[in-house]
């Protein structure tokens, strides 16, 4: 299990205001961090010269179901001059979820929202463009959701599987 | 009586993937074209929707999920090793590099990754540098073919065939391997595979030279291709791309080098990076350069690893690459991000593992023709529309992988 470098974690520490918990047991070590304070956080790891976070691996949408009642976005972010890599989690109530978009920031994040949210059901708020991704754009319900049944028929054709 | 297979309703006849722009709110000059999903310059059911202004693209959607196959739903309800097969199918012309990716970061869930005998992680190595040198041919001759050039396509799928028929007596399969498992292989390399191999790097290596005179060194080849579809540096690394696509675009960053995953870090190559020769750095001659000088560096690697398979780790009579495949694969609760180099870009894996069952609560795949194909919108503002095919087919995507 790798460590945060003390002089990110100070910087984390600032932005979020000390609401943020390390996660146990991941690889690269990552932070939990309130919604809020996402956009802001991200700005400052990109600016900052002492992060540097300029490449935004991915983006994953977890469904912890429904008994637990939560949802949970993990960004691995990782910086290209220090060879760091961080994973940030936001973790969202499970009725109608909502984020900010961080597409000004890293443009992949882009079509990785867009897939999160066809997957998921999680908007961005302020993404240009969020349409279903890999789904035809009829598809009801969201396919990765703990809770999801697909339907019997998709257009009068039977799925039989 | 017959069940029903088809019942009508007009309803279910309008379009499921509609396009963005609506044709009555166009402007007078502007039009819509159609590109794909069952175009061969498409390199598979991608398909794009361009706005243009006579010959001049104004605006590029690309609509993706023709190919999805649900494969992060199955990953939901397989156990670990099951899981491989799928893994195969995402990109398919370099299965072997999907499968190290994945067999590494379970192994490092499990944190067997130190245990693992020297000599597999040597083949590991070996068949991923042959798979990738098949995926570059593959990139380079539909390449030319996209642009109009017939005989190198015939001439790369003919040494293609070398490299498939090597990895189908070491695998039994073509394309579609699942031999690379979790904590070792499927079988000892036969015996022989060792010359056969030689034999075809000693073959192949004249053939490259061929391959490079008669299209990367081609003046029509290079008319078509230098200072279009540029991409700069900063679009690249904002826009998260990886793999030859990055390093044409001037940044030497491999993750075999940086990450030194596997055997790597005691393997001699080198990391080719574009340098703008017959235009601007960055530009689709570039991407094409950097994936010849990529086979190169592969076929100097496959070599280092049949030095070592042949000395100091070679095959004995009780040698066996199931060792450490473990009976029972239940990680402990953990959250693992792994990544590796494959030939299109950085392939990662996400796993949650809840350490009680022996199935991923989460497997998602962060697939690098995904990413990479999501800045052709960018680069492809204002080029004409037979450049958008030449850019297209530099990125070098398999629709497997874009949709999973």
């Amino acid at each position: 299990m790798s460590e945060i470098r003390e002089e990110l974690l100070s910087v984390i520490r600032e932005v979020t205001r000390h609401e943020v918990c390390e996660i146990a047991n991941t690889t690269p070590a990552g932070v939990i961090i309130p919604k809020e304070t996402l956009v802001p956080l991200c700005v400052e790891l990109i600016k900052n010269p002492s992060c540097f976070f300029d490449m935004l691996s991915c983006i994953t949408g977890v469904d912890n179901g429904v008994e637990a009642g939560t949802m949970e976005v993990i960004y691995h972010v990782y910086s290209i001059p220090y060879h760091t890599s961080l994973a940030l989690k936001v973790i969202l109530v499970r009725d109608n979820p909502e984020l900010e978009s961080i597409t000004s920031l890293w443009k992949s994040a882009n079509w990785l929202e867009r897939e999160v949210f066809d997957m998921f059901g999680i908007h961005f708020i302020n993404h240009p463009d969020l349409r279903r991704i890999l789904m035809p754009a009829d598809w009801k319900g969201y396919p990765l959701r703990k809770d999801y049944q697909h339907e019997e028929y998709y257009r009068g054709v039977k799925i039989d599987y | 009586m017959k069940e029903q297979q088809y019942i009508y309703k007009p309803d279910n006849l309008i379009d499921s993937e509609p396009n963005k722009f609506n044709v009555s709110e166009l402007k007078s000059e502007e039009m819509i074209i159609n590109l794909g999903p069952q175009h061969p310059s498409t390199h598979g059911v991608l398909r794009l929707e361009v706005l243009s202004d006579g010959e001049i693209v104004k605006e590029v959607i690309p609509h993706i999920g023709y190919l999805h196959r649900c494969f992060e739903k199955h990953a939901e309800s397989l156990p670990y090793n099951q899981v491989i097969p799928f893994v195969d199918r995402m990109d398919y012309v370099a299965a072997m590099n999907s499968e190290h990716a994945y067999a590494m970061g379970v192994e490092r869930m499990l944190g067997i990754t130190e245990q693992i005998p020297k000599r597999v992680e040597y083949i590991r190595v070996l068949v991923a540098e042959m798979n990738r040198v098949a995926s570059h041919l593959i990139a380079i001759g539909t390449y030319g073919l996209d642009l109009g050039s017939f005989t190198p396509f015939f001439w790369v799928m003919r040494d293609r065939e070398h490299i498939l028929r090597l990895l189908e007596w070491a695998s039994g399969a073509r394309m579609l391997y699942n031999y690379i498992w979790i904590g070792g292989l499927f079988y000892d390399l036969p015996v022989g595979f060792e010359q056969r191999c030689r034999e075809f790097i000693k073959y192949f290596y004249p053939k490259t030279k061929e391959l490079e005179t008669i299209l990367i060194e081609n003046k029509i080849f290079i008319g078509r291709t230098a200072n279009v579809g540029v991409l700069p540096l900063d679009l690249a690394i904002n826009s998260g791309i990886t793999g030859p696509m990055l390093r044409a675009s001037g940044l030497r960053f491999d993750l075999r080098r940086v990450d030194g995953y596997s055997v790597y870090p005691s393997l001699e190559f080198e990391v080719p990076i574009g340098e703008g020769k017959m235009g601007q750095t960055g530009d689709c001659w570039d991407r094409t350069w950097v994936r010849m000088q990529e086979i190169h560096e592969s076929l100097r690697i496959m070599q280092q690893c049949l030095d070592q398979l042949e000395g100091d780790h070679q095959r004995t009579r009780d040698f066996d690459p199931q060792v450490m495949v473990p009976k029972k694969i239940r990680p402990k609760a953990q959250e693992l991000y792994v990544r590796a180099e494959n030939p299109k870009g950085e392939l990662g894996f996400f796993f949650r593992a809840d350490g009680r069952s022996d199935i991923p609560f989460r497997c998602k795949a962060r697939a690098c023709s995904f990413v990479n194909l999501s800045v052709l919108p960018e680069i492809s503002k204002g080029v004409l529309i037979a450049d958008l095919i030449a850019i297209l087919g530099s990125i070098d995507i398999v629709l497997g992988e874009v949709d999973r």
